[in-house]
């Protein structure tokens, strides 16, 4: 019952973001009938889907890489997959000339599947939050860096200022084809992690009473990360990264599912789909003469809401 | 008959040395030894974690070809750790000890632990006494012939320590099962059938409460001696003259 009005509410989000404004659908509509048609499944509707299916990616992933870390910060930004997502891109678009989105999406996973191994590298899985979070903070600077290094030795001139509106988290300008690179590779990947809704629940018991119940604990977080990545890394090259909706869609969904991690996979991927259409929604409806990018939203709202969740572990930690 | 358990080769790689045990069904066995000697790494190998190495076969079943169903049949491990990251509740924790839900059980598993006035809260928000008796009810819940609990009795205040050996030498009658529990207060190893000493990574005596505290290798490897005002501390010979 409860999903049935998650998703009602989530359509009705969705349909809003998909038609508004409606002026310009009916000053469309009033030079040429097709014209409005073409601009809803051509303009609108890639911004729509990519807002929506980025968001529960962010949202599913982030839950997943919290539970395999035992971690409530593990998120893909704080993790710092998402720049490593941005880094893979990056490369393969201005060093190797790849246009074809769907490799670029491949790129984007291996960059941010790299970042997470380095992440392992440095801090193991099970270490503290601190260490994770200085960890994360670690890789996300050296992917940043690379990542303007990339660009500003790039062969095009122009590298950096058209790659600034991506990478900041745009959905404005997505082809349908560019949508489907993005979100078929992403939905697939997590489909995959919600199999293992039952594992990762049980992985709040720990890896060894894990791997009693013959669940191989290493092998499922080899393959979370790998998920997590091809997920995460496909939106990245597409969008560019967007910070915070991996870190807060878990951490509210794990509210409704009684502090279960696994099971909040799905809650998380539905408020994770929610947020950024309402930060996109947001961008949208704020009257500028300038396009803000989405990913300035979320990170606008986000930070503050960051700050809350480590006061509140500092305040666990004291007492 | 044969036994319960019987393992194998049964070592962690750089932890302990490779070993055979064998524990008959109703027998309640302690391990004991020094920090770092091994206890926690045997009952690990036991329990099949990542690391194990060798066989172990419960029932006559192969342990490590079993999947997750029957596995819970055979075996619970309790890990000395205490930590919950998760604010999950008592009762939906104990219920991560069953395969299939089963409410009948988890309100007999707080009955049994006294959990009634925890059971809504979140486990992480307990005291560690009071997680450590919710961590214990989740590897019991499912009946398991064979019960590894690495230090249930740490943390715990005076009536639960007693309550708790209590309780597991009731489930070992009942259900003809057995466990292999690592005790620190050596006090509380006379309430066991058998007792294992563990120490630098191996096996080294295993016997009667009696036979083992009274042994040479205990007192070799505790450096403590049971005098007339309880446990004191025993000063090694020294080696230039003992050799």
């Amino acid at each position: 019952m409860k999903i049935v009005v998650a998703l009602l509410l989530l359509a009705g989000v969705a349909a809003l973001h998909l038609l508004s404004p409606w002026s310009s659908l009916e000053a469309a509509r009033a030079i040429e009938p097709g014209l409005a048609t073409t601009l809803l499944v051509e303009l609108r509707l890639p911004r729509t889907l990519l807002a929506l299916g980025y968001g529960a990616t962010l949202g599913i992933a982030g839950a997943a890489l919290q539970a395999l870390f035992a971690n409530p910060l593990a998120s893909p930004d704080i993790t710092g997959s998402s720049s490593g997502a941005a880094m893979g891109a990056v490369f393969a678009s201005y060093w190797l000339g790849v246009s074809s989105p769907l490799v670029m999406a491949l790129a984007g996973a291996i960059g941010a599947g790299l970042a997470l191994v380095v992440l392992l590298t440095i801090a193991g899985r099970r270490t503290d939050k601190v260490a994770l979070l200085l960890a994360g903070l670690a890789v996300s600077l050296a992917a940043g860096a690379a990542t303007s290094l990339l660009l500003a030795l790039a062969p095009s001139p122009f590298a950096f200022y058209d790659a600034f509106d991506w990478l900041m988290g745009s959905f404005t300008d997505r082809s349908l084809g560019q949508a489907a690179a993005a979100l078929i590779p992403a939905a697939i990947a997590c489909g995959l992690l919600l199999r293992r809704v039952r594992a990762l629940d049980l992985m709040a018991m720990g890896d060894d009473v894990l791997a009693s119940l013959g669940l191989r604990p290493r092998r499922l977080g080899i393959e979370i990360i790998c998920l997590g990545a091809i997920a995460v890394g496909a939106c990245v090259s597409v969008c560019g990264a967007i910070g915070f909706v991996g870190l807060i869609a878990p951490v509210i969904a794990r509210r409704l599912t009684k502090g279960h991690p696994g099971r909040a996979m799905i809650p998380a991927g539905l408020i994770g789909g929610g947020l950024l259409l309402g930060a996109d929604l947001l961008v949208r409806v704020i009257p500028l003469d300038r396009a803000i990018p989405v990913g300035v939203v979320t990170t606008l709202i986000g930070a503050p809401v960051f700050i809350a969740i480590v006061m509140s572990m500092r305040g666990k930690m004291a007492s | 008959m044969t036994p319960l358990l019987i393992a194998r080769r049964v070592g962690v790689a750089g932890r302990l040395s490779t070993t055979d045990l064998i524990a008959e069904a109703g027998q309640m066995v302690a391990v004991i030894g020094p920090n770092g000697g091994g206890k926690t790494s045997l009952l690990r190998a036991l329990a099949r974690t990542e690391d194990a190495i060798g066989a172990v076969a419960i029932d006559g079943q192969d342990v490590d070809r079993t999947a997750e169903a029957q596995r819970r049949r055979l075996l619970a491990f309790l890990p000395a750790s205490r930590e919950a990251t998760w604010p999950v509740a008592v009762a939906d924790f104990l219920a991560f000890g069953l395969g299939a839900p089963d409410a009948a059980r988890i309100e007999a598993l707080i009955a049994m632990l006294e959990l009634g006035p925890l059971a809504d809260r979140p486990i992480d928000q307990l005291s560690t006494g009071e997680r450590a008796r919710a961590m214990l009810g989740r590897a019991m819940a499912g009946r398991p012939r064979l019960l590894l609990l690495d230090e249930p009795l740490s943390n715990l205040d005076p009536y639960w320590v007693l309550r708790t050996t209590e309780l597991i030498r009731a489930e070992v009658e009942a259900n003809r099962s057995a466990a292999l529990v690592s005790v620190h207060d050596l006090d509380m190893v006379r309430q066991f059938d058998r007792v294992i000493l563990v120490s630098g990574g191996a096996v080294i005596a295993d016997g009667t409460a009696d036979a083992v505290l009274e042994g040479q290798s205990f007192g070799e490897a505790f450096r403590v001696a049971r005098g007339d005002d309880g446990w004191t501390i025993s000063r090694p010979a020294d080696p230039r003259s003992s050799r």
